[in-house]
This record gives C-alpha cells, structure tokens and sequence, in this order.
C-alpha cells in the first residue's frame, strides 16, 4: 500500500517539478545520460517537498489547539466580563440582607433565582477547593503509591496486570461514580463519621480522587522510569536498601515530575463536574468543614445553565464562574508545565 | 441555541403551510414542566386529525408568554398564571391572552419513613425552607437538625415551591439541591432527618419515604396527596384542601379560531383529561 502510493507520488511530482527544473524540452536527452544523479536529485526534492507539506500540515494541527484554547479563553471571558455590567462587582463577594431577627447582615449566598439574585462566589470557590484539595490528597498517596510501585516493585508480569486496570479506572464515566457517591458511599462515609450531611464534601472527593489517581499514578511511574540507572546503583553501592533508594533518591529525583503530577491532578479535580453534581448535595455553604455539604463551581454551572434566560444577569454571571474555573486550572496546568520542562532540563545533565 | 431551533421550526411550520393549504398548523411553546404532557396531547390529537399539525416547544413559562406576545407562537403553556407586567405587555402589542386553564399538578412534601412527623403545614414548610425552622423538635419531632433537600434552580417545580409555599422568600443556603427528582428522592430516603419536595407519582411507590400529610393553615387539618390505596386524591387536588397544587395553564391570542379553539376543547375533554392523569399530572375536575 505504501509503495504504491510512493510511485504515485513520484509520478505526480515528475509532472509538476520537472517543468520548472528542467524548462527546454531539448535537454531531455541530455537527461538519459546522467540518469542516477539526477534521479537522485529528484527523489532528494521530491522527499523535500513532501516532507514541506507533512510538516505544515502537522504544524496546522498544533495550532488548532492554541487556536481553540485561545477561542474558548476570548468567548469565556468576553460574555463572563459582561457580568460586571449587570452586577455590582461587591456582590461577587457579598450581599446586604435581613436575617431572621431583623439585622441587617453582610452575607455571602449564592442564590440567583428569586426578587433579587444574590451572586456571591466565596461559597462556590470554597466548595470547589474543599472537594478538590482532599481529593488531590488522596490521589496523592494513592497515585504517587502504585506509580512508585510500577516504576520501581512490580515484577513484569504484575505491572502488565495492573497499569491497564488503573487506565481503565480513568476510563470509568463520572455519572456512573457519580451515582455510587449518591446512593451508597454517602451512607458508608454517614456511618464511619457520623456526619450530618449525609452528601458532603468529603464524598465528593473521595469520588474524584478516583479519577485522578490514574492521572498522578502514570505521571509518577513515568517520571520515576525516566531517572538514569546511575543514581540507582550509586545508591545501591552505597548500601542503601530498596525502600530507601526509593525514598531517599529516586522521589527526590523525580520531585519535579511529581510535582506536575500532583497539579495536574488538582487542575482535573476542580473541572470535575458529574461526580460532584451527584455527590456533594449542592448546598452553598460558606465553610471550611470537610464533612459539610458544598456547592462546586462546575456543579453551579451544570445544575443552572439549562434553564436560564440568555442574556440575563444570571447567565452572565454562570459565565464569570466558568471564566475563574477556566483561570483555575490554566494556572495549574501553566504551573505544571513549566516543572516538568525545567525536569526535563535536568535530567539531560 | 433554543431560540435558533425554535426559529428554524416555526419557520418550516411556514414552508410547510404554503405548500399544503389543507392543514393547520398549531404552534405550542412554553413551560418546561409542561412539555412531555403537551407533546403527548399533540402526538394523540394529531393521529385522530390528520389535517392538523402541532408542534411542541419548551423553553419555559416566561419564554411561552413572550412567544405569544411576539406573535410567534399559537398557544403559550405556562405552569404559573400570567403576571401583570405580561398583560400589559401583549395589550401594548395590541393581543389580549386568553386564559385556559387545562390541568393541574400537585407536589408532595416528604420524609424519610423513620421520621415520626406525619404532618406540616404550609407556614412550617416555608420556614424549614427558608431556614427559620432548622429542627425537626420545633415541629413536634426529635431533636435533631433538618437536611432539606430541593431541586435545582433550573426546575420549575423549584420556582414553584418557592413563589407558592415559601412566598418568594430566599432558599436557605444549607439547602441541598438534588439535580433531579428522583435524586431528591434517593437522598430523602438514605437520609433519616431529610425532607424534600416533588411531583406525587415520583414517591408513591417507594416504602423508605413518607408522604406527608399538608395543613392549609394552622387551624385546618392535615390532607394527604393520596387517597388509602395509594394513588393520587383527586377530589383533595379539586376542593383546593391540599394546598401544595397549581394549575397548569395554556394561554392563546385572543379567542382562537377553528382548529385551535377545537383543540383546545379537546384538551378539556375527557380524553385529552385522560393523558393528563397517565403521565402523572392531575386532570381537571368534572
């Protein structure tokens, strides 16, 4: 099939090169002599054209999606800086109301729908940490253990057994975690803490953490893969056992990497939407309790963007909440980037 | 997006008219609570019609109503009654909407089966609601701490629960919204202090909630949603004693004409009453 479509090619490219190469028709002949050095020249063009145009087209590629993040990062915050226009900027933080005994109080609601929309982000950008961190926790110890475990323990076959199920476990649908969260877990983590709020954060985290575990575990493995031999058996020359070449050398070695890992886990973790949708029970709740219910930034989006009117003060303001999302985890990932270029660096020394 | 769709219908509903003079072309569009219900009236009406057309639209009870007073849509479905603003509105545009009222729907307050209170009324709803009760020992229950369950902002039975029992006032923030009714009812019946709100037929059937019995005021007696073997009470909707109900509402320019009028009285009728009482609702009394 290749060398098929090779001789095309050379066929294709005789017609179209060789009028500008080679103009007058009389030189022809002259051309039968020295066959093999021009034929070589040919293909050497030939090649340099194609290859012109595989790598622009590939170049094309890359830049779709320095085009398309570009696109989305213009529309977000284009529609979401309209906000400001229909809502005062103090009541991103806060509004004045009437509680219950009749004082006036500075409070911090996110409540849209009704007389007047209260828009407070503090509740939503607590919600959305305090469901991300614990989870980033989690995923970290879970993660940076097997990635270590098959970087460095896991015998061939093991490792073969294992890395495949901890991809498949990235590859289950949030929703369907979701729905584990909200019917049983929910129940498990009431009993073990006897929490109040049956669906909490913790609950949330516990169900995103799954899915980074994945993320952390492969950057891990990766990373730890990726450090020489040298340092290995410096280390074991040294008489250092297994346990603390691994600890003393290898993840300090591969710190940065880690590192990256662990942000880019954080950075999915606060995008995660279906899980906490179902899991965290949606209440904005100004808190730092791990155990209280929390309402995320994503899970706002998804549970008020169906049904709210386009243009009004509303929709502008789901907007601004998707734009600080988007702000969230473009740093992350920035950040992270940059540690594992400046890895990368190193480990070339 | 909705918008282009809708535009896109109407204007192929316009196409289609003037290739085929013979049928009439209803155009409904309005509440999201109303939609399945209208889809099913039109699916049914227009087997029985060959020589009407009826399309169906969400997009919600104020969309419906500016449709209407745009000129661009038939019939408006609206799940609350229209407000003053909106009459004054379609009179500046020269249209006087013209109320039907064409089914009714009745919410039920729940609990888990655990929680001994079997009955609330309408003021104690609101204030757990809203946050001013927060104990169950505050309306003759345990000691312990209230976990409301809502639905999200974007439901109408939310808007509806909030203007009709809470008189507008503001969810209290602890309020946990469910991302759809059976979620709510999932988490009302894992959760032993939990309360929450939602269509009858939902909960009828599941043994871990209790359906809670609903006073008018606080001198009138407890009414249940459902009658003793378990399906909805109609008659306790009608006679307006069990107060967490509304109508349904379709709204039309002016009085309608032929067709339409015809198949607004076929809503009315018992058939189209029928439909209403299968997919949940509850059908006008007579």
């Amino acid at each position: 099939m290749l060398s098929t479509r090779g001789i095309n090619h050379t066929i294709r490219d005789e017609r179209i090169i060789l009028p500008s190469t080679t103009p007058p028709r009389k030189e022809a002949s002259l051309s039968l002599r020295d066959t093999p050095l021009r034929a070589k020249a040919r293909h050497r063009l030939k090649l340099k054209v194609q290859e012109f145009f595989i790598e622009k087209f590939l170049f094309l590629n890359g830049l779709a999606s320095i085009i398309i993040i570009a696109l989305i990062f213009v529309f977000l915050f284009r529609t979401g800086i309209k906000a400001f226009i229909e809502i005062k900027p103090l009541q991103f933080i806060g509004t004045h109301i009437v509680d219950f005994s009749g004082q006036e109080v500075f409070a911090y609601i996110w409540q849209p729908v009704g007389e007047q929309g209260k828009y407070s982000l503090i509740p939503l950008v607590l919600g959305s940490l305090l469901v991300a961190i614990p989870a980033t926790i989690i995923a970290t110890i879970l993660g940076l253990g097997t990635g270590v475990y098959l970087a460095e323990i896991a015998s061939r076959r093991v490792r073969e057994l294992i890395k495949p199920a901890v991809e498949l476990l990235a590859g289950i649908p949030t929703i369907i975690i979701g729905f584990l969260c909200l019917s049983s877990l929910g129940t498990i983590i009431q009993n073990l803490f006897h929490t109040t709020f049956r669906l909490n954060a913790f609950v949330g985290a516990l169900g995103v953490s799954l899915v980074i575990i994945p993320v952390i575990a492969t950057i891990t493995e990766d990373t730890i893969r990726a450090i020489p031999d040298d340092l290995r058996e410096a280390a074991y020359a040294l008489g250092a056992t297994k346990w603390e070449t691994t600890w003393r050398v290898l993840i300090p070695a591969g710190i940065s990497g880690i590192t990256a890992a662990i942000l880019l886990g954080m950075g999915r973790a606060i995008g995660e939407t279906m899980i906490v949708l179902m899991a965290t029970g949606n209440a904005a709740i100004v808190t730092l309790n791990i155990f209280s219910s929390v309402r995320t930034m994503t899970a706002t989006i998804a549970g008020e963007l169906g049904a709210v009117a386009q243009g009004s003060a509303q929709y502008y303001a789901l907007f601004l909440v998707g734009a600080t999302i988007f702000t969230f985890t473009f740093f992350l990932n920035l950040v992270s980037e940059i540690i594992v270029n400046r890895m990368r660096a190193k480990l070339k020394l | 997006m909705k918008k282009l769709i809708s535009l896109l219908l109407v204007s192929a509903t316009l196409l289609l008219c003037g290739s085929s003079r013979a049928a009439e072309h209803i155009t409904v569009k309005g509440s999201d609570t109303m939609v399945i219900l209208a889809q099913k009236w039109a699916e049914t009406y227009m087997k029985a019609h060959k020589d009407v057309t009826v399309m169906v639209t969400g997009g919600g009870s104020g969309t419906g109503i500016a449709a209407l007073i745009n000129g661009t849509t038939t019939l408006a479905n609206c799940s609350r009654p229209i407000k003053p603003k909106e009459t004054k509105d379609a009179m500046a545009n020269n249209i006087t909407p013209v109320e039907y009222k064409v089914a009714m729907d009745a919410l039920a307050v729940i609990v888990n089966a655990q929680n001994p209170v079997n009955e609330l009324s309408m003021n104690q709803i609101g204030a757990i609601y809203t946050g001013k009760i927060s104990n169950w020992k505050e309306v003759g229950g345990p000691d312990h701490r209230i976990m409301r369950y809502s639905r999200e902002s974007n439901s109408g039975t939310y808007v509806f629960f909030k203007e009709h029992v809470m008189q507008d006032k503001d969810y209290a923030p602890d309020c946990q919204n469910m991302p759809g009714t059976s979620a709510v009812a999932e988490a009302v019946s894992k959760d032993s202090w939990g309360i929450g709100y939602g269509g009858v037929a939902y909960f009828a059937k599941m043994k871990e909630l209790k359906i809670l019995r609903v006073k008018k005021d606080n001198t009138s007696k407890g009414v249940s949603p459902l009658k003793q073997d378990g399906t909805v009470d109609f008659e306790a909707v009608w006679k307006t004693e069990y107060p967490v109900a509304r109508y349904l509402y379709c709204y039309s320019i002016g009085k309608p004409s032929g067709k339409v009028q015809e198949y607004l009285n076929w809503i009315l009728s018992k058939e189209g009453q029928t439909i209403v009482e299968e997919i949940g609702y509850v059908p006008l009394s007579k």
